[in-house]
């Protein structure tokens, strides 16, 4: 009799155990997306110079690029 | 840019990292956090006096209107929107310092190199890595002066 008490008491017991892991609530700390908070900024081509041609633009930055080169400025 | 607690980056469609001067409350959050050194704080003044956070802008200005004088007053000079580079680069009279895209820079680079038959060692992967063989070359003795 004792026995089968102690045994249905440790059944019990792994059986409230087994249940208090089911208690455990996910812990994931919430990454919130981040935005840019301050004025919208144009593009560079977008200036009064460019009036809005990208491909204008680049080949202006493209040869000013160039224009470092000092081997195709020299030679 | 993470570190910002108000949201005042951005990044360009040409990589550029700018920021709008309006709504920095200049923690100095990114002083900390930026790898490069970037951000510069105002550094007159009593008691450690912050102020708004000011970098290098690539000349690139910032959100105001391109070359208006409320941009120039808060970030500078916009020469990309006037199609030209930083200045520190055209102005560099050596060249040591270049601007524009890192694949043209990459290639002026590497014609330096291969005209002059010398300078891989001092700038690229040896620098970084070691020399090939994984010999690295002892530095020169300095002169002591």
């Amino acid at each position: 009799m004792r026995t089968r008490t102690l045994v249905f008491a440790g059944l019990a017991s792994i059986a409230v155990l087994g249940i208090a892991g089911c208690g455990d609530a996910p812990q994931e700390l919430a990454q919130k997306e981040r935005r840019y908070q301050g004025k919208p900024d144009t593009n560079p081509w977008d200036s009064p110079q460019f009036g809005g041609k990208q491909a204008e633009w680049e080949r202006a930055i493209q040869a000013r690029t160039q224009n470092q080169n000092e081997y195709t400025r020299v030679e | 840019m993470a570190v910002c607690p108000v949201d005042c980056f951005y990044r360009t469609a040409d990589g550029v990292v700018l920021h709008d001067k309006d709504i920095c409350i200049g923690c100095g959050y990114c002083f900390y956090a930026c790898p490069f050194g970037a951000p510069q704080f105002p550094q007159a003044g009593a008691f450690g006096l912050r102020g708004k956070m000011d970098k290098c802008t690539f000349c690139a200005g910032g959100p105001e209107k391109d070359n208006s004088a409320e941009e120039f007053r808060k970030y500078g000079a916009n020469r990309l929107a006037e199609g030209k580079l930083p200045a520190c680069a055209e102005m560099c009279s050596t060249k040591a310092l270049l601007g524009g895209d890192g694949d043209v820079i990459a290639d002026i680079y590497r014609q330096r190199v291969l005209k002059r038959g010398k300078g891989s060692e001092v700038w690229g992967w040896g620098t970084a890595y070691g020399a090939p063989g994984g010999q690295q070359k002892p530095a020169a003795a300095q002169p002591k002066s």
